[in-house]
């Protein structure tokens, strides 16, 4: 076996992260240091995966390779070590009031981020599986990771979302390996580029195997029927870990659903998914009153999209990744405006506590309109509309004019909720039932105005620029894919 | 780029959307003459583009750059007579609701808002009218969505939210439609170049049946044409007076250009096949829009309600397929957007004054304010189609352009239309002699403030311009639509 080192860089940056801030917190425990040493290693993540770029395969038993860095896995290593840095930014606020462990949280963030780069450049069914779990496993214990200053109310949110993460999460694990299991056992192929349709007797076999990896996989995007953990886990996580899950965490899923259904037909499983997981997603998310809740169900409907492209197996492998990106980049905006509205480590709290917000925080006003304007696949928000017709493009390319046609009737259900949630943010307080001598006073002592600290605005910032610049030329994205 | 007039097909589109951009970091005392400054500059590349007709190419003015290739997203922008009416209608009302915004903000937000909202209504609106290529028609069409929805929802009355919600859920809905109809072409076709597509050039027949049904219903949500029209009452009577304007004068004008432009032009196949479909639903939008309007005891729901009749002649003079109907409904539409416009004005500035949109509760108006009352009864006789005010012509030559078309069914449509124009006098009388004759209602202070003389007087003098010569709207469209028909 030859084993190219320098094509491993993005791996052994993204570890050495977690690593160097796990040394940082025992040797120095300056929780500044611990944060800056993170940022800096998540950016050489990104940076080392840019600089080796596409290259030839290694980890090689004969033509058989375990590390294959393709346009996709470059693009997406780059994404998650970005989302990571992000969400470490978000995070920043509740770190400083020691609302969770800096060094613990720092390292189980960036061993997640490990995990997220070795998904895409995996090449065989183990490594994508190992990859898939380095992601998930960490973040068992953020999603409860909350320390409580004394005289604070604890809660036990955190634990309970917690525990039902882990034990759905160690379901879907079963279930996929059970399906590579059966799959290898059909054909005896562990490479993806080996997986191929079962013949002969074994072939149900083989088929079985297919459709249980799918369904695994489907756990970690939050596929109905098996989404049921995502609003409980997203409503008791901290705000920015939530945020995480339901960007990097749904994007190790999508990576990991497009390695199977690229090379194995699973049509029939996927379209089904897709149409499920996108109108059920809509339509209860038209129902929430509560913002994390609104976020997850949001976040369920548009995996439905990203499983519409999917459908189409290796044709649609382009637009679900593009997809992907452009939705965990407008998420990401969405989550930073909750959590910069929000006191630090607070949860997400009702609608109502954001009525107003919008006009006293113009510019996070702003932002909030980018991001759900282009999740309902609207301008302002071009980079969600480019996606939106990428999706649907490929879909009548392919001759699914059907499945387009849902996708687009579910962005109407969509814009429902989403236009109630940002018109929510501009209303101007009600009149008060009681006589108030100044309502503006009593709107400002209910609904006060919190100073975004800097971390968030500049993650906030960086991610608004990003999300216009690619709304505006698309077209890199589309090339670095390819 | 090394072309002027390709310089000010983007200026006219991106003018005002970087005023928009200013607006948001100027301070707001600021806005109101930066916002009529941004609407009055986009108006020079709007007079500079007719220029380039001379040069005998059709389109007048081209651009073209590749934007996104994987999406056969092209930037190609161009002007002909089909669009450049509409083009200028856009212009202008844009300056004239900035205007008018600036010394008579309505309540709600603030007005620096509502100005960057017109102006991003603007650029999508001329994006709209000025693409040639169906991706980006798709996209300015979109533009106009939000900034729409917002001007309802943050300046309407008193059940704004509601309407809003409906305008904006109901108007998706067509563009979601528009959307999986322009990706069929798209892909069928291999490009979205609609200079390339013209006369549905590539495309097989089934395809432009499946491709012209789903832009039909498209374009029917948004123009409205019945039975697809019940969003347009509530938006209309809850927007802001210039929410209303805009909306009545520009915004419905792309549901049927677009039908023009993208149906008949990309899909003539599928036109040629709903024509007699078209042609029952247009004489049906007329009969139905002048009945419920007998009815209605709301001044802006009437007028909102006179829209649903009025688009169904535009729609009747585009089922019929010839020259004449295709003219007639260009002139339609601009005719409508300048009376409408007008008569949006005017009922706006009369509720304003009056607090009551309730025709049992005005009257009287010749008395109380007889300049008001002399420029509404303008309006109406206007828009009740009479000879030598803009109206007639639209109206007049869709019937004759049915009539022309001949067979039973084209004949019968043109009578039911003609009996519908006659329902629209109807209405339109029993308008005015509610609201400017008989007894004093509400009282309603007679000045009209320089500012409402500005934003008056040009769509009255257009209106009687128009009117008396056809061909200033007419002049260059002969080639364009001969083009389209053929």
């Amino acid at each position: 076996m030859t084993i190219d080192q320098v094509t491993l860089l993005p791996l052994y940056a993204a570890s050495g992260t977690a690593v160097l801030v796990l040394l940082m917190d025992l040797l120095l425990a300056r929780r500044s240091l611990t944060i800056a040493a993170f940022a800096v290693g998540g950016i050489a993540t990104a940076v080392c995966a840019i600089v080796v770029g596409v290259a030839k395969p290694t980890f090689c038993a004969g033509p058989e390779c375990s590390w294959v860095p393709t346009p996709l896995a470059v693009t997406m290593a780059v994404v998650f070590a970005a989302l990571t840095v992000g969400v470490l930014a978000l995070s920043a606020p509740s770190l400083k009031i020691g609302a969770a462990p800096p060094g613990e949280f720092c390292f189980l963030l960036a061993a997640s981020m490990t995990g997220g780069v070795v998904i895409g450049y995996a090449g065989d069914l183990i490594t994508l599986i190992v990859g898939l779990e380095t992601l998930t496993l960490p973040l068992y214990v953020l999603v409860g990771l909350r320390r409580f200053a004394p005289g604070e109310k604890v809660s036990t949110a955190g634990a309970s979302a917690s525990i039902t993460f882990f034990l759905i999460s160690v379901i879907s694990t079963a279930i996929a390996l059970l399906g590579a299991a059966l799959n290898y056992a059909a054909t005896g192929a562990i490479h993806l580029n080996h997986l191929v349709a079962g013949i002969g007797p074994l072939g149900p076999v083989a088929q079985t195997g297919a459709a249980l990896l799918v369904i695994g996989f489907a756990f970690k995007v939050a596929a109905v029927p098996m989404h049921a953990w995502a609003p409980p886990t997203y409503e008791g996580a901290p705000l920015p870990v939530a945020a995480y899950l339901s960007t990097a965490s749904k994007l190790g899923g999508v990576l990991a659903l497009i390695a199977i259904v690229s090379r194995l037909d699973a049509a029939p499983v996927v379209a089904a998914l897709a149409v499920l997981t996108m109108t059920t997603g809509n339509l209860v998310a038209l129902r929430q009153q509560r913002m994390v809740r609104l976020l997850a169900w949001s976040s369920i409907a548009q995996a439905g999209y990203i499983l519409a492209a999917l459908a189409l197996g290796a044709e649609g492998v382009r637009a679900a990744a593009v997809y992907a990106v452009f939705f965990v980049l407008l998420e990401f905006i969405a989550f930073g405006v909750v959590v910069a509205l929000r006191p630090p480590a607070a949860d997400g709290g009702d609608l109502l506590a954001y009525r107003g917000a919008g006009r006293r925080h113009p510019w996070l006003g702003a932002a909030w309109v980018l991001a759900i304007a282009g999740l309902a696949g609207l301008p302002p928000g071009l980079a969600g509309m480019f996606a939106k017709v990428t999706v649907v493009d490929a879909l009548i390319a392919e001759g699914w004019g059907w499945l387009a046609g849902f996708v687009a009737l579910n962005a109407v259900i969509g814009l429902a909720y989403y236009v109630r949630v940002t018109a929510n943010l501009y209303v101007t307080p009600p009149k008060p039932g009681i006589q108030v001598v100044d309502p503006d006073l009593l709107e400002a002592a209910t609904h006060p105005r919190l100073r975004v600290t800097r971390p968030v605005a500049a993650a906030l910032i960086i991610a608004a620029i990003t999300a216009v610049a690619i709304g505006f030329a698309p077209q890199l994205l589309f090339d670095a894919l390819s | 780029m090394n072309d002027v007039y390709q310089v000010m097909l983007v200026a006219a589109v991106a003018l005002p959307a970087v005023g928009a951009a200013v607006l948001a970091v100027l301070p707001a005392r600021l806005a109101g003459w930066a916002a009529t400054g941004f609407a009055a500059l986009t108006l020079v590349p709007i007079v500079v583009l007719p220029f380039s007709h001379g040069r005998g190419s059709t389109p007048w003015a081209e651009l073209d750059v590749s934007w996104v290739p994987a999406l056969h997203l092209d930037f190609h922008l161009g002007v002909d007579g089909v669009s450049y009416p509409l083009v200028a209608l856009t212009g202008l009302l844009t300056l004239l609701c900035c205007a008018y915004t600036k010394w008579h903000a309505p309540e709600g937000g603030s007005p620096r808002t509502l100005l960057a909202l017109l102006l991003v209504l603007e650029a999508g609106i001329l994006g709209t009218f000025l693409s040639l290529d169906l991706i980006l028609f798709f996209l300015f069409f979109e533009v106009v969505l939000l900034p729409m929805y917002a001007v309802i929802a943050g300046w309407g009355g008193a059940d704004r939210r509601r309407a809003a919600r409906k305008f904006v859920l109901y108007t998706l809905f067509g563009s979601v439609l528009l959307l999986l109809g322009v990706l069929t072409v798209a892909v069928h076709a291999g490009t979205a170049d609609m200079v390339a597509l013209a006369g549905g050039h590539g495309l097989t027949k089934t395809t432009q049946y499946a491709a012209f049904a789903l832009f039909a219903v498209a374009f029917a949500v948004k123009a409205p044409l019945w039975p697809l029209h019940s969003w347009l009452p509530d938006a209309h009577t809850q927007a802001p007076t210039v929410g209303s304007v805009i909306l009545a004068g520009v915004l419905l004008k792309m549901g049927t250009y677009g039908l023009i432009r993208v149906g008949v032009g990309v899909t003539p196949l599928g036109a040629r096949w709903a024509a007699p479909l078209l042609g029952i639903l247009a004489a049906a939008a007329i009969l139905a829009g002048a009945l419920i309007c007998l009815k209605q005891t709301e001044l802006k729901r009437l007028i909102a309600y006179s829209s649903v009749g009025h688009m169904g002649f535009v729609l009747l003079g585009i089922a019929t397929l010839t020259a004449t109907g295709l003219q007639a409904a260009l002139l339609g539409n601009v005719a409508h957007g300048l009376i409408t416009g007008l008569l949006f004005f005017l009922a706006g500035t009369i509720k304003d004054r009056a607090h009551t949109g309730d025709l049992a509760d005005l009257g009287g108006l010749r008395e109380t304010a007889p300049r008001l009352a002399g420029l509404l009864g303008f309006a109406a006789i206007a828009s009740l189609g009479l000879p030598g005010l803009a109206g007639f012509w639209g109206e007049a030559f869709a019937v004759v352009a049915a009539v022309e078309r001949g067979g039973g069914l084209w004949t019968t449509l043109a009578v039911l239309a003609a009996i519908g124009g006659a329902l629209t006098a109807a209405y339109f009388l029993r308008l005015l002699r509610k609201v400017t004759h008989g007894p004093v209602g509400t009282p309603v202070t007679p000045a009209i403030a320089g500012v409402e003389w500005f934003a008056w007087a040009p769509l009255v003098a257009l209106t009687l311009a128009v009117g008396l010569v056809p061909t200033l709207v007419l002049a260059a469209t002969s080639l364009p639509v001969e083009a389209l028909i053929r």
